[in-house]
């Protein structure tokens, strides 16, 4: 059974000095889907994404990666085992240039990244593979660009292709979409889609109209436990959905718009 | 190819010095520009600022110096030994020390820097005040007297050419590379599989061993090791070369201890000089807050706005 998952939790949670963040989260999540994890502002999404990086550590409850305990381990190793995260504001190295940022990530399984006597000439064999995962992302024009000069959905778009060269078995992504606007939104969306073959893909997402048209399963926390999960049609017509995000069960409406003012309006009712 | 015009011309102009400047104050600045460089390496490199390379600087100085009056070894045995002390104690420190970020990791590293300090101040062998005197400066490789001054000035400048290239090499590497991405964005480089603090740590070591050639390489100048070296007004001293200079350059910190050098030669002659530490300060709140990429820096972006592609 467990087989089908590649990413579980167990009764994951985190206290902050009184303070219960995320509270016996129980996620699976199926190999070779979209997942995506929702939630009105403060439910505890980020929260849970940095236990699973491991950029905080479960106050109780366990994380389990293809069937191995990883609760215990570093960021940095568990990465090594192919689980990427992407950052809510974009993770680039701002300096360095497009094709650059692309190459560290390839690099580090050359073993090489010790060798501070060879000169970095030797990372040229890697640029054709990197020119390739730029193509995929629609930056090979940009190769020579110092990466600060990108446009923000450019540089998201990067940040993709630099996880990619890492071959991962599963992505983890923070808000992909946050801060952009349609255009940048829908070219995201497509590219996501278009690297899920073959993957599985767990993101925290604000924007519903992305999530109705990516994901396959939908997990919805609220004060940090899980309120529900399904696909988008039973998530949508949950009446506690509807309830978390604008407060009040109204019937006439719907959840499914994209429109940002209403999911202001709904974080401002629930306050 | 620009840049290559630019390190012949330095080469040449380094070469024909001492014909026009006395070689001992050029020697003193190749040395401090080989220490600005190595804690460049640091902060210009990898964004980390430590405030405890004097503990390198000396302990590099002190080992050679004992060496070179105890037991008659050539010069360059004792300068290679002193660098490698100095990296070892780089290796322990720094184990310690990229366990913290920012303003920590400059308190723990001044910390430790202040525990050698103490150290070299009661050890019996380094003559506490008073320091090591007299160190001989001996014959390079059995053959050459280093007494003679522009002989002692052509060795010093193989060094600090060595030591730059080192710098270079290690900036240009795969591992450069890396350490560049650590410098721009940590939790995306551990997000990527890299295990930074064993990168910052490789890089501290390389880091202090130079800055223990730097010092090494300064007390047979001087024929002299004491106290001054080891004082935290020393790693204070290389932070204003490099940042006067212009941090995270190539040419920075060997204009910034250049200036610096000069500055306190020209002024400790003078009249002047009860005011040096002030001076300095008021040119190091001017850099901070007119010019903070430093000499290298402002000229650079000068050249980028008008000459850029």
């Amino acid at each position: 059974m467990s087989a089908d998952y590649v990413l579980q939790t167990i009764d994951l949670r985190k206290d902050f000095k009184g303070f219960t963040a995320v509270e016996d989260v129980n996620l699976n999540i199926e190999r070779g889907t979209i997942h995506a994890l929702i939630g009105p502002n403060g439910a505890g999404k980020t929260t849970v994404f940095n236990l699973l990086t491991k950029f905080l550590t479960p106050t109780t409850g366990k994380i389990l990666y293809n069937g191995t305990d990883i609760t215990a381990m570093e960021p940095a190793a568990i990465a090594r085992m192919g689980v990427i995260r992407s950052f809510q504001i974009s993770a680039v190295f701002p300096h360095l240039s497009v094709l650059e940022n692309v190459r560290v990530s390839l690099q580090r399984t050359e073993g090489n990244s010790f060798h501070f006597w060879k000169s970095e000439k030797i990372l040229d064999g890697l640029n054709d593979r990197a020119m390739e995962l730029l193509e995929s992302v629609g930056l090979q024009e940009y190769a020579d660009t110092v990466t600060v000069d990108l446009p923000y959905g450019r540089k998201r778009a990067l940040e993709i292709a630099t996880t990619l060269a890492l071959e991962p078995e599963l992505m983890l992504l923070d808000e992909p979409t946050q801060g952009m606007g349609h255009e940048d939104i829908d070219l995201v969306a497509d590219l996501i889609k278009k690297v899920s073959v073959g993957r599985t893909i767990l993101m925290v997402e604000h924007n519903l109209h992305v999530v109705s048209k990516l994901a396959d399963k939908i997990t919805v926390l609220q004060r940090g436990a899980i309120l529900t999960e399904g696909d988008y049609q039973t998530v949508s017509a949950d009446p506690r959905v509807r309830e978390a995000y604008m407060g009040v069960s109204e019937d006439e409406e719907v959840i499914d718009s994209s429109d940002k003012a209403k999911a202001v309006a709904a974080e401002e009712a629930d306050v | 190819m620009k840049i290559n015009k630019l390190y012949l011309a330095l080469f040449i102009f380094a070469l024909i010095a001492p014909a026009a400047l006395y070689p001992v104050f050029l020697m003193k600045v190749l040395c401090f520009a080989l220490f600005a460089c190595a804690f460049n390496l640091l902060l210009g490199f990898v964004g980390l600022l430590s405030f405890g390379h004097a503990a390198f600087l000396g302990t590099g100085g002190y080992v050679t110096g004992y060496l070179m009056m105890h037991t008659g070894v050539t010069p360059e045995i004792g300068i290679i030994c002193g660098t490698i002390c100095a990296g070892l104690l780089g290796a322990f420190y720094g184990k310690l020390a990229v366990k913290r970020e920012g303003i920590y990791f400059a308190m723990v590293t001044l910390a430790l820097s202040q525990l050698a300090f103490f150290f070299y101040l009661q050890a019996p062998f380094t003559g506490g005040e008073d320091g090591m005197q007299g160190v001989p400066r001996g014959h390079l490789f059995g053959i050459i007297d280093l007494a003679d001054n522009m002989s002692m000035y052509y060795f010093v400048l193989a060094i600090f050419i060595f030591g730059f290239w080192m710098i270079h090499r290690t900036i240009h590497s795969p591992f450069g590379q890396v350490l560049k991405a650590i410098r721009e964005n940590e939790p995306r480089a551990i997000s990527l599989g890299y295990n930074v603090n064993d990168y910052k740590w490789v890089a501290f070591i390389i880091s202090s061993a130079l800055a223990g050639l730097a010092g090494s390489t300064k007390t047979l100048v001087f024929q002299l090791a004491s106290l001054t070296d080891v004082h935290w007004h020393m790693s204070g001293e290389v932070v204003l070369m490099t940042l006067l200079g212009g941090m995270g350059t190539i040419f920075g910190p060997l204009l910034g201890a250049g200036a610096v050098v000069a500055i306190q030669n020209y002024l400790s002659g003078g009249e002047m000089g009860n005011y040096v530490s002030i001076i300095m300060g008021v040119i190091f709140v001017v850099c901070v807050l007119a010019f903070r990429n430093g000499i290298v820096g402002e000229i650079n972006k000068v050249i980028k706005r008008n000459f850029g592609s």
